[in-house]
């Protein structure tokens, strides 16, 4: 058995197939469930009506999709340039601390937002610069040296919660000093739950387009993620396009850390993301890299994982079946865009 | 060797092989004989065919037309096993080893069953093998550890455990140093001697006198000569080589003028196999085509990134237009009017992914297609139609991938691309065209030739990079040689024969030219 490429596949081919992994997903997900000796149709109904089913679900759904959207555009960016950063959850978190550390009393209003929004871009920007830098001087793999910065940043994320940043009211729980309520973001409608991050998210995801589409350096990102040789034949400087692509997606990593904080949690501990980072990559490859469609696969991802809760308490099925699903749907989606490309020959 | 060697049996023939690629015909009607104990050379500049031609008997292509006979039986076509089976072995210029197993793990690799760990006999065979061949390598050493020619031996010794009577060597001597060479050819007399028979392939000329009986000789795909070794001089193998026919020059000679571009005692690094340059001193003159000829792997690659700004020499300088240049990147070569044609359009010249605007635009889209970091798209389109239309690009339009286009169509935007560069009523003052015309077809070659010679009499100083000498005689002013890095004298127009051309190519006369 071989691969042989497609020179121009078929629009049959490039929708129809993406349309089945979904297909096979949703039959994988069935079959898990009765595995689980539940009802496989009443267990997917109750992951959408857990998901979308009330206004306090959708609203839920869409909280929960702020951070992804983030890690999502944050990944995105850096795949499209082939810059691998698999340390979206630690500049999430140096996001985070940032916000704490200027949200708890050391600005006042009405600065304190903005500040500190720009803050948590530069720490998480700052937090990949070593990785890009190692990179490019001297040629180190930076799928190691991200994902290895994800335990360093969680064990020093562990440190402020046990120390400087302990809060002393915290009756002993691994939390920081609360944000000042300045320091909030604020609902985006009086008496709902959804704060103003998710807004700021799709405004995220327009700019990054924009900027992909409009913009030299989008331009430049590209051509050095398809081929970086002719890139740099044609005058790109492919090292500052790495390390401008990894500022930008270091920033938008850390503003998901920070809306969290500052919009839903109001204050830092060690579970305050639970793999959003990592969960990010899967929401940015399903959306095949491209931005706006980051949005989409974020919001569904979220409602797999907020569905998957509902179902669970209600059905007794472990929500272990919102991992699956989603390492079943990236399985599948993945090998859908290969097949887009290549067909399978035998001999 | 012996004289009776005419009478030994006939061990493979191949009959009227043709391959076509595309528009590219790699080998035209070729045929050729192998007698037993015979060692047959198989001369040509690269792109003859050679190697496809190989390829074929191996079973690694399928032939368009014609049939191979191995020891009388016909071979099936495009299956490498049949060709192993029937006692063909071939040593590939590109070592097939796995560098982390043993000699004997790789030469047993393929002819045992996945699981078994017995070693049979088979470390008593390769002992006695490597004895009677005379090719020293132990056994149990990692093949990672070993020497080039060590590996190459290995190779051999593959062909030979599983039986070969018929040895191939693709360019067995361009990655050996002149003793690794003299042991192999004692291998092969050896070999001979015990009745195997040998295909070399090769485009030394010295080798080629030393070790063969016979001598084919391959030009554009079709045999061009066939002669015995012993009644023959590397004069006229060099003719035959590189064609006694040239066509006339088809640029008119001009008056040049001033130097726009001179390398002063440029040296580089070597990269593996391939030389760096040794002090080569250039000059590019405005109204002037230098050509520069040579067998590729000679240092060409390296002379082209230093002009094209891809690369610093290490020692020696740059000079645009009497000025030393400090900064010297793809970008800076641009901004001083340097357009460059690369060797390698689908890896170097282009994104395949990306359409024609966006590949029309890729070296200027800072300087004239943008302002504050805003792409401006619209002028992208109409430079890219432009383009289009004045190179005759043959595509659905400017939102085409260029992957979709032809290996033609693609050079023309290439072209044109590069012909934008520059000040704007001048277009680019030095041109890089390194094998500008590699694939085309007959209509694309003349086009883009032409377009050369325009910019030539527009004033422009042009490098022509190429391993067609043909296409060097033609266009070129003054021809400079490339041999193992380094550079000959110049040669104005006329005044070289094809024989010293290829004599100079072989590297004979740049030894000649040091001894004396």
């Amino acid at each position: 058995m071989r691969l042989e490429p497609i020179a121009n596949p078929s629009p049959v081919r490039r929708l129809g197939l993406p349309v089945l992994a979904l297909v096979a997903t949703l039959g994988v997900a069935m079959l898990l469930a009765l595995v689980a000796g539940a009802n496989p149709f009443a267990v997917l109904g109750q992951i959408a009506t857990g998901a979308l089913g009330s206004r306090l679900a959708v609203l839920e759904t869409l909280n929960r999709a702020t951070p992804l959207i983030f890690t999502g555009l944050a990944v995105a960016v850096a795949f499209r340039a082939k810059l691998w950063n698999i340390g979206a959850e630690a500049q999430l978190y140096a996001g985070a601390i940032m916000a704490v550390v200027l949200g708890t009393g050391a600005l006042g209003s009405p600065w304190v937002l903005p500040v500190s929004a720009l803050a948590a871009m530069l720490g998480g920007a700052a937090l990949l610069l070593g990785p890009v830098l190692l990179k490019t001087r001297l040629g180190v793999d930076e799928v190691v040296t991200t994902l290895l910065l994800n335990f360093i940043m969680l064990l020093f994320v562990s440190y402020l919660l046990e120390g400087p940043m302990k809060d002393p009211g915290g009756m002993g729980w691994p939390k920081s000093t609360p944000l000042i309520p300045e320091a909030r973001l604020p609902r985006i409608v009086d008496g709902l739950r959804l704060h103003w991050g998710f807004a700021l998210a799709i405004l995220a995801a327009v700019v990054v387009w924009v900027i992909q589409t409009r913009t030299t350096l989008g331009f430049e990102i590209r051509a050095v993620g398809q081929n970086p040789e002719a890139a740099r034949f044609a005058g790109m400087p492919v090292n500052v396009v790495l390390v401008k692509t990894a500022l930008l997606s270091g920033g938008l990593a850390a503003l998901a850390g920070w809306s969290e904080v500052a919009g839903l949690k109001g204050h830092l501990s060690s579970d305050l993301s639970p793999g959003f980072g990592y969960t990010g990559i899967i929401v940015a490859m399903l959306a095949l890299l491209h931005p706006l469609g980051v949005v989409v696969t974020a919001i569904f991802v979220a409602g797999i994982f907020v569905g998957s809760d509902a179902m669970s308490r209600a059905a007794g099925v472990p929500t272990y079946i919102a991992d699956m699903l989603l390492a079943t749907a990236l399985l599948f989606m993945v090998l859908a865009i290969l097949l887009t490309k290549v067909r399978v020959v035998r001999g | 060797m012996t004289p009776g060697r005419t009478e030994a049996e006939v061990v493979l023939r191949l009959d009227g092989i043709t391959k076509r690629f595309g528009a590219l015909t790699a080998n035209d009607a070729v045929s050729l004989t192998l007698r037993r104990g015979e060692v047959v050379a198989l001369l040509g500049e690269n792109g003859a065919g050679k190697t496809t031609l190989m390829n074929i008997l191996f079973g690694h292509y399928v032939a368009d037309a014609g049939e191979v006979e191995v020891f009388g039986q016909p071979l099936p076509p495009g299956n490498p096993r049949a060709a192993l089976a029937s006692g063909v072995g071939m040593v590939h210029q590109h070592f097939t080893l796995a560098g982390n197993l043993t000699v004997l793990d790789n030469i047993r690799l393929g002819t045992e069953g996945l699981w078994s760990r017995s070693y049979g006999g088979a470390r008593e065979k390769v002992e006695r093998l490597s004895r009677d061949f005379g090719l020293a390598v132990h056994p149990d050493a990692k093949v990672g550890r070993l020497s080039v020619g060590e590996r190459q031996r290995v190779e051999i010794l593959k062909a030979l455990y599983r039986d070969a009577r018929v040895l191939i060597l693709d360019e067995p001597t361009a990655v050996l140093t002149p003793q690794e060479s003299e042991a192999l050819f004692a291998t092969l007399r050896k070999a001979t001697a015990l009745g195997l028979s040998v295909i070399f392939i090769s485009h030394k000329l010295h080798e080629v006198m030393a070790i063969a009986d016979r001598c084919v000789v391959l030009r554009h795909g079709r045999v061009v000569g066939e002669v015995d070794t012993h009644a023959t001089d590397k004069g006229a193998l060099a003719a035959l080589m590189v064609g006694g026919e040239l066509s006339l020059p088809r640029a008119e000679a001009r008056e040049p003028g001033a130097v726009l571009l001179r390398l002063e005692g440029v040296s580089t690094p070597g990269r593996g196999a391939a030389p760096g340059l040794q002090a080569v001193t250039l000059e590019l003159r405005a109204g002037q085509i230098t050509g520069l000829a040579g067998v590729s792997g000679n240092g060409q690659a390296a002379l082209a990134e230093i002009v094209g700004g891809l690369a610093l020499p290490a020692s020696g300088r740059i000079l645009v237009k009497d000025t030393p240049v400090t900064r010297w990147t793809p970008g800076e070569a641009l901004a001083r009017g340097v357009a460059r044609i690369p060797e390698d359009r689908h890896h170097q010249g282009s994104i395949a992914d990306f359409d024609l605007t966006e590949n029309a635009v890729l070296e200027a889209y800072r300087t004239r297609f943008s302002q504050r970091g805003w792409m401006n798209w619209r002028a992208a389109r109409g430079f890219a139609e432009e383009i289009i239309s004045r190179y005759d690009v043959r595509c659905p339009g400017p939102s085409t991938r260029i992957r979709l286009l032809s290996g033609g169509n693609m050079q023309k935007l290439i072209l044109g691309r590069a012909m934008a560069g520059g000040p704007k009523a001048v277009g680019p003052t030095i041109i890089l065209a390194n094998q500008p015309v590699r694939g085309l077809d007959v209509g694309a070659i003349a086009y883009v030739q032409g377009q050369l010679i325009a910019a030539r009499d527009r004033g422009a100083a042009v490098l022509l990079i190429s391993e067609d000498l043909d296409e060097i005689m033609g266009l070129s002013d003054v021809i400079h040689v490339m041999s193992e890095g380094r550079l000959s004298p110049a040669f104005a127009r006329g005044t070289m024969a094809a024989r010293d051309l290829g004599l100079w190519m072989a590297g004979q006369k740049f030894e000649d030219a040091h001894a004396a």
